[in-house]
């Protein structure tokens, strides 16, 4: 790691007050990513924001027919907590499948979507569950907020506080996981809320998370296995790599769909 | 250098560090701890996990500074009063470890998991939340029994 | 049996420490006034070293030293070695292109080690490190092994055109193309056996020490062999003349061979410390060690196989281009030469075998010994051809090897070995019937009718281990002769100290070698204590590699405590009026023949040393002996692995539904720890064979170089091993041991393509089978299918 300053806020508005004040600092919630990446001497802060001790990011609660969750949750949070799995149990299972337990304990939501890895889990949450990443200055759409590989539309010291998810009828999370990494290399999140179906797909594309909206036609039609016999994705726009080349991601697209719909209705 | 202070295996430490100390480098290089290893730079292998406030996680993965006032146990920390931990226990009974280099990472993780999953562990179970932990000597058969019976031992 | 002695599965003395955290690793270590080291490495996989320019590192906070080659050709360090000479067909020697431990002008692979910086703390060694700027002027890089002899291809070492290092070749020629002239059948495979990275769970790491009043340097490695770094690095690197080296491998964190060779940063930390005046310490990173340690495996193989109209094997040939790497490693020389072709043979009656192999230099890590080494290869190569030239004849693959196996010992096969003692056929009936052989067909049908694809594979395999005879090693070009040392010490209360040059970096030796003791001498295990690893301690040693330490390391301690007893038992004469030849020693007493006099071991040892009972001129005081146990065979541990695995054929992954594994190591002094080396055993041929694979891109830069790409096989994707043993005594050596440590990891690879091949219907599976591979290959079978 490069050398940086290390500072702690206690509080959302400190944090902010920091990064106002402090050059070319960036927030740090639970390092999980951020962290290898100083290790390895691939990011350079001048400047830590650590937002550990900061409690009122943190909570997971029922906001009218929303649940909203905290930025600073911690996957372990998410996946245990009796309100995700009542309300959300797809998001819960989701939280359950990152990295691993370790990782788990100190991951945080907030960090993950801020983040965007093209191969984070929670990005197709809070797409195919049309979720409201809320910030210290507005609430943006999940469908404006994941704008390409590791880029959002967050602007410079802008926080996210929480983030809000309308609650499906239906919703299912199914993961093909990297050999080595257990990143996703396909991660398909299908989501039925009233006639609105949403399919999310993370892991595959060269550009980051996205929908699959020939996925999500077949499935307002009926949302049923069946009714994505002979839909396929595309392999063009998709990441080719040593683990799996587009042709193969394009194909679990499909498998990972077909057993996320079958997870979904099976609840 | 900013001071961190906090308590390890329940003794009250401090120390003036550099900002960029891990956790593990301040419990390796500061506190000489040497139990808790590193065996990657991406938190995968697991040879650095310790439990901070009851939770495992990877101590190379997180600050030294993150954890002001926070309560750290390491491996050289599981034993009491000269009795060892049930986990220690079956790992060697078991014969859990070959070259011993996963083992502090793997038992700390192995009560963790009966801190969350209670003491009737099936081998799917236990196989599954190792994913963050890496041997390299055992194929791991003799770890998951190790857990296992560990687990069980740990309800007497 | 005692519950202590052999046979037991007695729990391991070494693992308190283990387990409490209280190992001693290299990184452990810390000296007063310890400084760090950080290389500065090429990111160029072939290039010319133009410049270095260390001016603004020299002068950023906390920085000792930057050295760099020329400082290294300065004080005349001499390069790294290979020890092991290889003839050409042509009778020319072997091409070797010097290794620097520090670059002279250029570099051959990325990570090569150009400079080093040294700092007061770790971060400011490797701050200053990125500011050391070099100048390189850039080379076409070569990595593919066929590329490489092209005529006019980049060339590596001048001394190695078309960068072949030999072309070696073993076995009868002309024997072998009329044994093809006359072949009924000829079974033919193109094989790539996959690059691997070791990856001991410790990283490497070294501390090298200088303490100038009495001239002498210690170094703190992370070895398998602490003796022979300290001749390689005192006679042949000339950092210090032997005696003024000590080289300590303290709890060494696995190794798998990739801790044999002597490398450049050990060297470098220990010239260092007398060039900075402080003791130098070096620790890998998990990404230094993916470009640095020597990397295992990398064979292109064409093989055949003749068979006659009774499908019997009459005949074997093949050739093999080896991947080198940038730089002729330690031992890298025999692994695809001596530790692979003699072992063409398998469990088989082949008559004439010939085999060609093409030592190939690319700009890739060097490329060297790696569990098994060779032997995986071979049997890779046999037990694929096998089981092809089975389905390929109609033959149940099972009585087409009983029909070929060799049944009758000793066994001289045509390519050196002359086989000692087995029973395969033993191994195979019993791994037949624990794998539940017979059902097979009942549980494919149930697979298939939930839409999976199920297999099952055998895998006969043989190894020599036990290495090795050292006349007939020194016939084959080694360096050096590879007997083992060892010394017993009983101190006057009697306890006893085992001084081994074998090393243990997790194989138990404290507790095996504690049991021989124990139950050779009637006293409690805990009296007994094994050290190892410090040349200060232990006067010379070979090391652990080749699952020598039981064969060679316990005979060597099987010899001197003959000596032990002997002298013993003249110490009991005295005392009790007898003759030593009337002195019969068992479960720990010395009795007179015949009479109801006895002493037991203490007495006798502190007999030994009071000396009151005889005089120095009757006979010398003190019980101490030592011995050197040179074998006269190699040992061959064999066995029958049988895999069975579940495809789903939608995503490609390949479930191991069950493991069956049983093998003759001969004697057996711990079954618990043979078990265990076993499994991890077979976990790295898992890991082979399913998901473990060290990429290169075209310009020599690694692409898999962290967990983050190679893939480590984890629990969850292993299964659990269903283990047995057939016993057949090794009678080269006194304990009947034939070696456990390598078997697991030559028996799996064939086992599990066997069976992925079997649910598949298609031979063409390359390692790693991944999940995209067997997807591709099971689309094909289920459209097949379909059509049908």
């Amino acid at each position: 790691m490069y050398a940086f300053n290390y500072n702690r806020a206690e509080t959302a508005r400190k944090a902010v007050n920091l990064a106002g004040k402090l050059e070319d600092a960036k927030f740090l919630a639970g390092g999980q990513t951020l962290l290898p990446t100083m290790k390895q001497r691939l990011a350079s802060p001048g400047g830590l924001i650590d937002l550990s001790a900061a409690a009122d990011l943190k909570g997971i609660e029922m906001k009218g027919r929303n649940l909203v969750i905290g930025a600073m949750t911690r996957h372990v949070d998410v996946a245990t907590s009796e309100l995700v799995k009542e309300k959300i149990p797809a998001l819960a299972d989701l939280a359950g499948m990152i990295g691993d337990p370790a990782v788990r304990n100190r991951g945080t939501i907030g960090g993950s979507v801020a983040n965007d890895d093209p191969a984070a889990d929670y990005p197709a949450a809070c797409l195919a569950l049309n979720a409201t990443i809320i910030t210290n200055k507005r609430k943006i759409p999940a469908d404006e907020f994941f704008t390409g590989l590791f880029e959002t539309a967050l602007e410079d010291g802008e926080l996210i506080v929480k983030i809000s998810f309308p609650l499906p009828n239906k919703a299912a999370y199914e993961k093909f996981r990297n050999p080595a990494s257990r990143y996703a290399i396909v991660g398909v999140f299908v989501a039925k809320k009233g006639k609105d179906v949403r399919v999310a797909v993370t892991g595959a594309g060269a550009n980051g998370v996205f929908r699959a909206s020939n996925f999500e036609a077949a499935l307002t039609a009926k949302f049923h296995v069946k009714a994505l016999e002979g839909i396929s994705a595309k392999a063009e726009g998709l990441n080719s790599d040593i683990h799996a080349d587009a042709a193969y991601r394009a194909h679990l697209i499909g498998v990972m769909a077909r057993r996320a719909v079958a997870k979904a209705n099976a609840k | 250098m900013p001071k961190v202070s906090m308590t390890v295996n329940g003794k009250a430490v401090s120390g003036n560090i550099d900002s960029r100390t891990l956790l593990v480098q301040f419990l390796r290089e500061t506190l000489r701890l040497t139990g808790t290893h590193v065996g990657c730079d991406t938190s995968q292998c697991g040879c650095c996990v310790v439990h901070v406030n009851g939770t495992a996680i990877k101590s190379c993965t997180t600050l030294a500074l993150s954890h002001e006032g926070a309560n750290v146990t390491t491996i050289e920390g599981l034993a009491h009063d000269g009795k060892l931990h049930p986990m220690q226990e079956a790992f060697r009974e078991n014969h859990g470890l070959q070259c011993g280099f996963c083992t502090p990472g793997m038992i700390m993780t192995a009560v963790d998991i009966v801190n969350r999953k209670g003491n009737k562990l099936d081998e799917q179970t236990i196989r599954h939340e190792l994913e963050g932990n890496i041997c390299r000597c055992t194929g791991y058969h003799n770890i998951v029994k190790a857990v296992a019976a560990g687990a069980e031992a740990m309800a007497k | 049996m005692s519950a202590t002695g052999i046979g037991a599965s007695v729990r391991r003395k070494e693992d308190l420490r283990f387990i409490t955290g209280r190992g001693q690793y290299t990184d452990d270590v810390n000296r007063a006034g310890q400084s760090y080291a950080v290389f500065v490495r090429s990111p160029h996989a072939h290039a010319v070293v133009l410049k270095i320019d260390a001016t603004t590192a020299r002068a950023m906070p906390g920085v000792l030293a930057v050295l760099t080659g020329e400082d290294i050709a300065a004080d005349k360090i001499g390069g790294l070695i290979c020890g092991w000479m290889i003839h050409s067909k042509d009778g020319s020697a072997m091409k070797a292109g010097g290794h620097p431990a520090l670059a002279q002008g250029k570099v051959r692979y990325v990570g090569d080690h150009v400079a080093v910086v040294i700092g007061e703390t770790f971060a400011q060694a490797r701050d200053a490190a990125e500011k050391v700027q070099v100048d390189y002027e850039v080379l076409t890089a070569v990595v593919d092994m066929n590329a490489a002899v092209k005529p006019g291809a980049p060339v590596i070492h001048d001394v190695a055109e078309n960068n072949t290092v030999y072309n070696w070749h073993l076995g009868d020629k002309a024997a072998t193309d009329a044994a093809f002239a006359k072949a009924k059948h000829v079974t033919k495979l193109d094989i790539v056996n996959n690059r691997l990275v070791p990856n001991a769970m410790e990283t490497r790491a070294a501390v090298g020490d200088y303490e100038p009043g009495t001239e002498s340097f210690t170094l703190y490695t992370t070895s398998q062999n602490p003796h022979v770094a300290r001749l390689v690095i005192s006679a042949f690197i000339g950092v210090a003349p032997e005696h003024k080296l000590r080289v300590i491998a303290p709890d060494v964190g696995g190794g798998f061979g990739s801790k044999i060779f002597i490398y450049a940063e050990e060297v470098v930390c220990v010239w260092a410390a007398k060039k900075v005046g402080r003791p130098v310490k070096w620790t890998a990173d998990r990404t230094e060690a993916f470009l640095c340690d020597a990397h295992g495996r990398d064979h292109i193989t064409h093989a055949e196989l003749a068979l006659d109209e009774n499908g019997r094997t009459t005949g074997l040939r093949v050739h093999t281009k080896a991947n080198l790497g940038a730089y002729l490693s330690t031992f890298s020389s025999s692994v695809p030469t001596y530790l692979y072709a003699p072992l063409l043979s398998g469990q088989y009656n082949i008559p004439a075998i010939y085999a060609e192999v093409d030592g190939i230099y690319t700009n890739t890590a060097p490329v060297d010994a790696y569990r098994g080494a060779g032997r995986p290869e071979a049997t890779f190569v046999v037990e694929r051809l096998i089981e092809v030239a089975a389905r390929e004849t109609h033959t149940d693959p099972v009585k087409f090897r009983q029909k070929n196996f060799i049944t009758s010992f000793p066994h001289q096969t045509p390519v050196i070995m002359a086989y000692d003692a087995g029973n395969y056929d033993a191994s195979l009936q019993k791994a037949l019937a624990m794998a539940d052989y017979k059902n097979i067909g009942k549980r494919k049908a149930a697979s298939e009718s939930a839409g999976k694809l199920r297999g099952i594979g055998i895998s006969a395999y043989i190894e020599a281990c036990g290495i090795a005879p050292s006349a007939a090693v020194g016939s084959l070009g080694a360096g050096v002769g590879l007997w083992e040392s060892a010394e017993v010490r009983v101190n006057p209360i009697g306890t006893v100290e085992i001084l081994t040059g074998s090393h243990s970096h997790g194989q138990g030796h404290e507790t095996t070698f504690a049991q021989l003791v124990s139950d050779r001498l009637g006293i409690p295990i805990d009296n007994v204590s094994i050290v190892h690893g410090d040349t200060d301690k232990v006067q010379m040693g070979m090391g652990t590699y080749g699952s020598r330490s039981g064969a060679v390391g316990m005979s060597a301690i099987v010899k001197a405590l003959d000596k032990v007893e002997a002298k013993a038992k003249k110490v009991a004469g005295f005392c009790m009026e007898a003759s030593d030849k009337d002195i019969e020693f068992k479960d720990g007493k010395f009795t007179v023949k015949g009479t109801d006099k006895s002493m037991d071991f203490g007495s006798v040892a502190l007999q030994a040393y009071i000396a009151h009972k005889f005089s120095g001129q009757d006979l010398e005081p003190g019980l101490k002996e030592s011995a050197f146990w040179d074998p006269t065979n190699f040992t061959f541990p064999a066995g029958v692995h049988i895999c069975e695995v579940e495809i789903d054929p939608e995503t490609g992954v390949t479930h191991i539904d069950r493991w069956t594994a049983v093998d003759d190591f001969g004697m057996v002094i711990n079954p618990m720890i043979v078990e265990g080396q076993v499994h991890g055993g077979i976990a790295q041929g898992i890991g082979q064979a399913l998901c473990e694979a060290a990429v290169y891109d075209s310009k020599g830069q690694l692409i898999t170089a962290s967990f983050m790409d190679y893939c480590m096989p984890r629990a969850d994707d292993l299964p659990s091993y269903n283990v047995g043993m057939t016993q057949t005594p090794c009678p080269s050596n006194p304990l009947g041991i034939k070696g456990c440590g390598e078997a697991g990891a030559i028996a799996a690879p064939p086992a599990l393509i066997n069976a992925i091949t079997d649910a598949l219907g298609t031979e063409n599976v390359p390692m790693p089978a991944t999940p995209q591979t067997v997807w591709r290959l099971a689309q094909k079978k289920v459209m097949k299918h379909a059509a049908q």
